[in-house]
């Protein structure tokens, strides 16, 4: 069920073991009166692929500013690799960005775009033109070194800002939702090309995206962001399978929150029963429409939760069938294996491991 | 699509306007460019003796090189006005952007001659000036070289076009995206070297139209000299004035003219050439 990949599991037990980049103590961002950050507190291992997801207004940009130093927490600190970050201006931070509309300088050439910050941090005169092709070359992005940003797509732009940003060799790249102005189909292509180069280089990525799929995607952790607190952070297999609140179970993916009394152990809601062991008093499930199965395709295990319930519903998607469901008044969606039309009543089932207790 | 009559009744008054107000009045100037004055009167013979003189009497070309180097003063000190002012109103004025955008603005609005005679009185023996350096014992008598000196055309010329500098530089700087500053700290630049690689860079369109505004307005200038220049600053726009008025010499005046004129368009095309250069959209 929380089958994490190996690169997650090596982020977590990173943090777990002190190897920890970066440090967000406690951090508060008020513009004003307008509260945008309330008292996060974070920790980035070193290598890991770290994704902030949230709607608009979440506070998941401003984070991302106060880390690169383009914003100054109005309370908290941050730390890198045991040196206090947040007093340092931008400049001197080994913090680098790629921006949400790659922010290329439009007077310089691909080339130079790539190795100012090589000049300005005063590398060796000789060392420059190995470092800006490699960084090139990283991008597939030799052959345009000559022209100015305004003659590239948007897709080259978006390597070139990567090349720019990678170059001064950060121990942080922050990328503040660098996919959200491409195409769907480069975006995907960009995603497993970001993806690989993260793993190659092994600098620690902090990415910032509205979009739940590129999140899932791509990270080892994800920290889901509302209203500028950390809603949860966990892997993406476990922030799927096991959400704490019914904000994520609706955030990413799809749910049915299921409103139950429970007593003595047994969890009630409407026609629908099962045994949990959390105190008595109200209590709020999300099962997912996949955990839900029809008792004709698929054996019910002993403990499961059989109901009947009428298909009001049926869309077909090539590989499943999605069903909304009315089970004694309580309306449910489903998803099954394709397998033809369904019509009237049926029985159906979930095991009640798959119903996971979430906060409201 | 507008109708054929349409279009007509739209164009034909500019058309019009330009034709007896601006093209006529050059074509005429041009004519007599090439004519003279025999016995107080313009005989319309052919020649370019006009032009000629031009270069003969070192009296036009010594004007015209002064007239130069004051336009050239006024398009330097206005820059060095200007471009502090607008960077700092650009990126660090905050919400008092507006209230010194207006301030900036309102001495447009003041008559040109008034603020002329304004420097009258503060460079004059009795001025503002001099009152001040008598009171705080600086000088003892009152010093007669503020007013009646290519300094004091300098002087007020650059206040006057001071906000002409300031308003493309303004815009120019305006419309750099902050991200491109942010980027250039991220980069690992401090304030300095994001100005001299960043910003300077991509606010040279808005200081090229800005120099210039300043030095072709000087350039065309008769009034500061009359009002606080005095003898000694004389400038070209005077020679062609007193050629058309009381020395009676409009076939020279008129060659002035020409001369100043292809001058002017000469710096334009070059200027735009170099602007379309640095602007990289």
């Amino acid at each position: 069920m929380t089958q994490t990949g190996p690169s997650a599991e090596q982020a977590l037990a990173g943090v777990v073991s002190g190897n920890v980049l970066l440090e967000v103590r406690n951090v508060a961002k008020s513009f004003g009166p307008r509260e945008v950050l309330k008292h996060i507190s974070l920790e980035i291992a070193a290598g890991e692929f770290l994704t902030l997801l949230g709607e608009s207004g979440s506070g998941k940009t401003t984070l991302l500013r106060l880390i690169a130093g383009f914003e100054q927490p109005t309370s908290g600190e941050l730390w890198m690799g045991g040196e206090r970050l947040d007093t340092l201006p931008p400049y001197k931070r080994r913090v680098n960005t790629v921006f949400q509309n790659y922010a290329l300088f439009p007077h310089l050439t691909v080339q130079e775009n790539v190795a100012y910050g090589l000049q300005v941090s005063g590398a060796a005169k000789s060392e420059i033109p190995g470092r800006v092709n490699e960084a090139l070359q990283m991008v597939k992005m030799q052959e345009f070194a000559a022209s100015r940003p305004a003659k590239l797509s948007g897709g080259q732009q978006q390597r070139v800002a990567l090349a720019r940003a990678l170059v001064n060799r950060p121990k942080l790249l922050l990328l503040d939702e660098p996919l959200s102005a491409l195409d769907a189909n480069l975006r995907k292509q960009m995603q497993g090309e970001l993806k690989s180069l993260q793993r190659e280089l092994g600098i620690t990525f902090l990415f910032v995206t509205h979009d739940q799929d590129e999140a899932m995607a791509l990270s080892d952790r994800i920290a889901l962001l509302k209203d500028g607190s950390l809603e949860q952070v966990a892997s993406p297999r476990e922030i799927y399978a096991r959400p704490t609140t019914s904000y994520t179970a609706e955030f990413i993916g799809q749910t049915n929150l299921l409103r139950t009394y429970i007593k003595d152990e047994v969890a009630t809601c409407g026609c629908l029963q099962w045994a949990s062991t959390l105190p008595d008093g109200g209590a709020l499930f999300s099962v997912r429409p996949e955990s839900i199965h029809l008792s004709n395709d698929a054996a019910a295990s002993s403990d499961a939760v059989r109901f009947r319930a009428v298909v009001r519903q049926q869309i077909f998607s090539g590989s499943s069938e999605h069903l909304e469901l009315d089970a004694a008044g309580q309306s449910l969606r489903a998803r099954i294996p394709a397998r033809g039309a369904l019509s009237g009543e049926h029985e159906f089932w979930f095991s009640p491991a798959d119903a996971v207790p979430v906060r409201e | 699509m507008y109708s054929r009559a349409y279009k007509w009744i739209v164009s034909t008054p500019p058309i019009l306007w330009v034709t007896i107000f601006l093209l006529i009045p050059y074509a005429l100037m041009l004519a007599h460019s090439f004519w003279l004055v025999r016995d107080g009167m313009i005989a319309h013979e052919w020649n370019l003796q006009n032009y000629a003189k031009l270069f003969q009497n070192p009296v036009y070309l010594e004007v015209l090189f002064r007239t130069m180097r004051i336009a050239a003063g006024v398009t330097l000190l206005s820059l060095l006005l200007g471009y502090p002012l607008a960077y700092y109103m650009s990126f660090h004025a905050g919400v008092r952007k507006d209230l010194l955008y207006q301030l900036v603005i309102v001495p447009l609005w003041v008559s040109y001659l008034v603020r002329g005679y304004a420097w009258k009185t503060i460079l004059g023996s009795e001025g503002v000036l001099n009152g001040f350096l008598q009171y705080i014992h600086v000088t003892k008598e009152p010093v007669s070289f503020f007013l009646y000196s290519p300094f004091a055309v300098v002087l007020m010329l650059t206040h006057i076009y001071t906000p002409f500098v300031f308003l493309p530089l303004y815009a120019s700087l305006e419309h750099i995206p902050r991200n491109l500053v942010e980027a250039s700290h991220d980069l690992g630049a401090g304030s300095r070297a994001t100005f001299f690689r960043v910003i300077l860079p991509l606010s040279l369109p808005g200081l090229l139209a800005g120099a210039t505004f300043a030095f072709l307005l000087t350039l065309g200038d008769f009034l500061a000299p009359l009002l606080v220049g005095g003898p000694s600053s004389i400038m070209i726009a005077n020679i062609v004035q007193s050629l058309f008025g009381t020395a009676y010499d409009w076939p020279l005046g008129a060659a002035i003219s020409v001369s100043i004129l292809l001058l002017t368009i000469s710096l334009l095309f070059f200027t735009e050439r170099l602007e379309k250069r640095w602007s990289f959209r």
